[in-house]
């Protein structure tokens, strides 16, 4: 049995979470098994029932208000019963950041050989093999789990989403003794801001955009894309952007279909953190920043003077 | 109370990866350096030490690996750390590293246990949690700060789209990542010179078996050479008809 950890926003799955059961369930093809999804959280009966048009077959949710603290250890804990009570013999979880906290601690529990950011199906079952990217993009490692459970966390938008309609059964599950060892003070959350790793495409400035206020066409040629907003590292330490649009290896890693670099000339930390981007356009006035080795479509000049341009062309794409 | 800071010693950033027969790292020529999450750890952690008033006695540093990462931990030394142990072992997976760390942890007495969120190696985001789950104590990752105030920890961690403060019974491992420090601490020349004598323990592994095995590594398929464009136009009609992304 295949054990998919499904993570919800506001009582909501997302297109990654889709994209896990999707993984899965063309594991399952490959195991010759089943899907299982766990939801911990208040998840109405219909938004679970969705998780069955990607193939899972059962689904087991937790609601309990304790819960909505996240407690990297209760959570564990949980996850580990419900594996052990349904013999799961794989596990998939996402590579974000509730995934990457749980995933090391099952690792521990059940003893289950762990490999995180997989973007492909194993390449083997036997030996049970599986490519990840290592040395922060710059080369993959073919990685054989031995262990009787493997542990999987999936890289966002790597997969895809597969449809594969099945009938879902839900179950209700209720955990002993909650003990939290994390107590929540404050949270921050600023509220309808499109998450960087969720975003089909990215807009995204460098030094090259001289000043904070060259942002104003960079949003808005997000606006228009319904793209999200990224930034190079030393713009985020100007303060010129904020912190959560840093991409790079000591920022958010991604993978949108679509990265536009303005001004970026595409050091090696920076591109560990976007060349997983299925396409990349780069502007850039110097012809041989590096950036241009990374990208599929470049063209040489001043940002400031393009970015105007592109928008007035997108504009009339949209109105044609 | 006392800090353990678990350093990863990787190759620089900057470094050209090459494999030797696709088996293993070619190591001719790479430099050496703190797993970048590790040093901003060790900068925070001796902050803390030296914000606390006395009350955070010692912090300490320790590597699994085998003697070439020496000069590494002397560096850690030299910024600033109390003391070092080493275990003595080739990591060969974040399950068996972090039993080798476990033995040292049940035989110390610290509050506070610092990993980074990955090594810019292997990038397997596990040592942390693995650890803190075999010790059977809490973790809090994607920690981006920690403060110690009235004798407790202040933690600042990551959530999509915002952040959260927490309070974690310790004691706690933390996985940190981006602002957990802003810049890494440079040893001085003092700093250089103490170093030398500060203690660096070398200890015997445990030997647990790895649960994974990394049997090759590959170089990511060329990529088609960049298209040139000359005007917005032209960009934006190919990225709708070509590329297909808009
Ligand atoms: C351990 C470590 C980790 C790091 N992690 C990251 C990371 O995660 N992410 C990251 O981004 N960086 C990271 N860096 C920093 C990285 O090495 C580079 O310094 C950084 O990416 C450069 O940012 P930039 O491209 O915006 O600026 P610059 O390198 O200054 O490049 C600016 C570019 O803009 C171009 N330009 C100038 N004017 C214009 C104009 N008018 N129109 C168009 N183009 C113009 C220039 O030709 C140049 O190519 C890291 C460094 C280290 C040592
Ligand atoms: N060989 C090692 N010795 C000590 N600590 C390590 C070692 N490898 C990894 N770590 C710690 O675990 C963190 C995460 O590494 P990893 O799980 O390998 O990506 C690193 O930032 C270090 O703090």
């Amino acid at each position: 049995m295949i054990l998919i950890y499904t993570e919800n926003w506001d009582g909501k799955f997302k297109k990654l979470t889709y994209e896990l059961v999707s993984y899965g369930s063309e594991l399952a093809k490959q195991l010759n098994t089943n899907v299982v999804a766990l939801s911990i959280g208040m998840v109405e009966d219909a938004e679970l029932k969705t998780l069955g048009k990607y193939g899972a077959s059962k689904v087991i949710s937790i609601n309990n208000d304790k819960l909505n603290t996240f407690d990297t250890q209760t959570y564990s804990t949980i996850i580990s019963q419900i594996a052990e009570r349904e013999s799961a013999n794989t596990i998939i979880i996402a590579n974000n950041n509730i995934g990457k906290a749980i995933s090391p601690r099952l690792s521990a529990k059940l003893k289950a050989g762990l490999v995180s950011g997989v973007e492909n199906l194993p390449t083997s079952i036997a030996p049970f093999t599986v490519q990840k990217k290592v040395f922060t993009g710059k080369a993959y490692a073919n990685i054989v789990i031995k262990s009787d459970i493997k542990i999987l966390t999936l890289f966002q938008n790597s997969f895809g989403i597969i449809e594969a309609d099945k009938d879902i059964e839900i179950e209700n599950y209720n955990p002993a003794d909650i003990n939290l060892g994390t107590t929540v003070l404050e949270t921050h959350k600023a509220g309808g801001k499109l998450l960087l790793g969720d975003a089909e495409i990215v807009v995204s400035g460098g030094r090259g955009m001289k000043t904070a206020e060259n942002w104003k066409p960079i949003e808005e040629l997000a606006e228009l894309l319904g793209a999200g907003t990224a930034c190079s590292r030393p713009v985020s330490d100007e303060g010129w952007r904020p912190h959560d649009e840093h991409v790079g290896q000591t920022g958010k890693i991604i993978a949108p279909n679509l990265y536009f670099a303005f001004g970026i000339s595409g050091a090696i930390q920076h591109l560990g953190g976007v060349s997983s981007s299925k396409c990349i356009v780069a502007v850039n006035t110097d012809k041989d920043a590096p950036i241009f080795e990374a990208a599929n479509y470049g063209l040489i000049g001043d940002a400031r003077t393009i970015l105007p341009e592109m928008i007035a062309a997108i504009t009339k794409l949209k109105n044609s | 109370m006392n800090i353990l800071v678990c350093l990863s010693h990787v190759p620089d950033t900057t470094t050209k990866v090459k494999f030797v027969d696709g088996k293993e790292l070619n190591k001719t020529g790479v430099q050496w350096i703190i797993n970048p999450w590790d040093e901003l750890a060790l900068t925070r952690a001796l902050e803390l030490k030296e914000g606390s008033g006395r009350k955070i006695k010692k912090v300490t540093v320790v590597n699994v690996g085998p003697k070439t990462t020496e000069p590494t931990i002397r560096k850690a030394l030299a910024i600033g750390a109390d003391n070092a142990i080493r275990i003595n072992k080739e990591p060969l997976d974040a399950f068996s590293v972090a039993n080798e760390i476990l033995e040292v942890i049940n035989k110390g007495d610290y509050q506070l246990i610092f990993t980074g969120i990955e090594s810019s190696d292997y990038n397997s985001n596990s040592v942390g949690g693995i650890l803190a789950d075999l010790v059977g104590i809490n973790s809090v990752s994607a920690v981006s700060g920690v403060d110690f105030e009235n004798d407790s920890f202040k933690i600042k961690r990551e959530i999509d789209g915002g952040y959260e403060l927490v309070n974690v019974v310790l004691p706690a491992v933390l996985t940190v990542q981006k602002g957990i420090a802003i810049n890494p601490r440079i040893p001085a020349m003092r700093g250089i010179m103490m170093a030398k004598r500060k203690p660096l323990q070398v200890v015997e592994p445990c030997n647990v078996e790895p649960l994974l095995e990394y049997v090759g590594y590959e170089m990511p398929k060329a990529k088609a050479a960049c298209k040139y464009v000359e005007t917005a136009n032209e960009l934006i009609d190919l990225l709708h008809n070509e590329a297909k992304v808009i």
